[in-house]
């Protein structure tokens, strides 16, 4: 059972790798052929493709460059340095996390009150998705610099544009998980004379946790997304999104690289997290394994 | 004779549809006396869950008046005079039997030790003891029927709403679980309003069945079925038996029952 289902996905990864080594040497082959007709050199075919995966700025760094710059920055260098990813990615992550804390906190509140008020989501509703439709982007830099006036500063603006982009998932999610019980669940709670509290505590609470991990999951992503974005446009000193812009000054293809990787890695980490709770509150649930 | 547990007089409903006005139940007078089985039995469309529902104040009539143990049906529900089986279980998913079963016993504010005894009490008169810590899923179909039977005997109401509770089950299943039923009604002594479109399951277990028709809903018969207490399946091969299914026949006929 168990190599049947990871064959398959070693085959894809591997071919994604090779994939990745031949647009490595393409797309770095006139960088080094350039170089070498400068210095008068005629490499071989072998020498060619050795050159164009060990550059120290190409415009596509081959796996094995990325993975040795990501191990520098982390285990070689100390948690203290300033150029140590490890430090970096905990800027970033402690913003996403406060972020996704205030977001869903804000996003699950929001939804509650939709559902019990009829008319807050014929007028709240427009502006939530219109909220969504601006380029976060664009946005990020007000934010940052309308709270730089108000003297805040460092973790919370980053948090609040975090915030801003992970409340919509939630709020989507539970509306439609705490309006997913059907009528005869409903008729029910009614000949018992429930009140609307305990119909939402033992009724739709419940029956929406399944939307709730959905739109965690979605959510968990877009606040890492958002703490990196917000770290762009004011210049920080520390935080992925730091890592990425100075990478951007220099022509640092290889910080850029790691720093995207790192990115990665912290929001698959968090997103798998999630999926373990979920399993776990899934299970609790006497969800058919 | 005891005060009537339902009396309804000159009930009407009519809801409005884009289609026009619907006339759900039209000029119904019924009276159910205590310790009652009465089945409403009819086509669809003739009002029998309509009827059924507006005694749970799930919907409300638009004329006439309706009683449930002397007040009214908000007062009834209010009261938790009656305990509702619907036609699919309608079990939450999330909770265990147990839990299913204690449900109303947690929204009436029972104490938790209480709440255990008592669902566990209710289990064991469905033959579902040692079940309690199995989730819905795990059971059949008509094991989940006679745990929401349980349910909505937890809160011990003196009166039983069901609404077709056995339509979706398969025949042997259904044969068994109107034994069950019977047995529990003589155990219990509790008055049974139940809905079926089937004639067999009505005679076998009601004292009364009342003969519904369509367009607009209302009664055109009420039949009698003394078969007496003791109905073992065999009852239902016996003239006494098939004489009155043909009365209940001859009424669903009468009322253009078959018109479709």
């Amino acid at each position: 059972m168990m190599s049947r289902s990871v064959l398959p996905v070693l085959t894809v990864c591997a071919a994604l790798v090779v994939l990745w080594y031949l647009g490595a040497v393409w797309m770095n082959w006139q960088l080094v052929a350039d170089a070498q007709a400068r210095a008068g050199a005629t490499p071989d075919l072998t020498e060619m493709i050795r050159l164009t995966l060990a550059q120290p700025r190409p415009l596509l760094p081959a796996p094995h460059q990325i993975i040795g710059e990501l191990w520098r920055t982390t285990v070689t260098l100390p948690v203290t340095s300033r150029r140590s990813l490890v430090h970096h990615a905990w800027v970033t992550l402690s913003a996403a996390l406060t972020g996704f804390g205030m977001g869903v906190g804000f996003g699950v509140v929001l939804a509650v009150a939709i559902v019990h008020l009829r008319a807050l989501e014929r007028s709240v509703m427009p502006w939530i998705v219109a909220s969504q439709a601006v380029p976060v982007l664009a946005l990020a830099p007000i934010v940052i610099v309308a709270l730089g006036t108000l003297g805040l500063e460092g973790l919370l603006p980053k948090a609040i544009i975090a915030a801003y982009l992970c409340f919509f998932p939630v709020t989507i999610g539970m509306v439609k998980g705490f309006r997913a019980p059907d009528a005869m669940a409903l008729d029910l709670m009614r000949t018992w004379s429930a009140s609307r509290a305990q119909v939402f505590w033992k009724l739709r609470l419940p029956a929406s946790l399944p939307y709730l991990f959905a739109g965690l999951k979605v959510a968990m992503a877009a606040a890492v997304v958002g703490a990196i974005v917000a770290e762009l446009p004011a210049g920080a000193q520390a935080g992925l999104g730091a890592r990425l812009l100075a990478g951007s000054y220099f022509g640092q293809t290889l910080q850029i690289w790691s720093a995207l990787a790192m990115a990665a890695l912290v929001s698959a980490t968090l997103v798998g997290f999630l999926g373990i709770a979920e399993r776990a509150v899934a299970r609790r649930m006497g969800v058919q394994a | 004779m005891a005060e009537s547990v339902i009396a309804a007089r000159d009930l009407s409903l009519v809801f409005q549809t884009r289609d026009g006005p619907v006339h759900a139940l039209s000029s119904v007078d019924l009276d159910i006396a205590p310790g009652e089985f009465i089945s409403l039995i009819g086509p669809s469309g003739c009002g029998k869950t309509t009827l059924l529902r507006v005694i749970a104040d799930l919907e409300r009539a638009t004329s006439g008046s309706i009683a449930v143990n002397g007040r009214s049906p908000a007062q009834a529900r209010l009261a938790r005079d009656y305990g509702y089986v619907f036609q699919a279980p309608a079990l939450y998913p999330w909770r265990t039997i147990l839990g299913n079963v204690m449900l109303p016993l947690e929204i009436m504010g029972v104490p938790r030790a209480e709440r255990a005894a008592r669902a566990k009490a209710q289990l064991d008169l469905v033959n579902l003891g040692g079940f309690e810590r199995k989730f819905p899923w795990q059971l059949s179909g008509g094991m989940q029927q006679r745990a929401s039977i349980a349910r909505a005997l937890a809160i011990e109401p003196k009166l039983l709403l069901m609404d077709e509770p056995f339509g979706a089950l398969d025949e042997i299943v259904r044969d068994h679980l109107n034994e069950q039923l019977l047995k529990l009604w003589a155990a219990t002594r509790k008055t049974v309003v139940f809905v079926t479109h089937s004639i067999p399951e009505a005679v076998f277990l009601s004292t009364r069945i009342v003969v519904m028709s369509p367009r607009p809903g209302r009664i055109t018969d009420i039949v009698p079925c003394d078969l007496g207490p003791d109905r073992p399946l065999e009852i239902r091969e016996t003239p006494e038996f098939l004489r009155i299914a043909q009365r209940v026949r001859d009424g669903l006929r009468a009322g253009h029952a078959y018109d479709v």
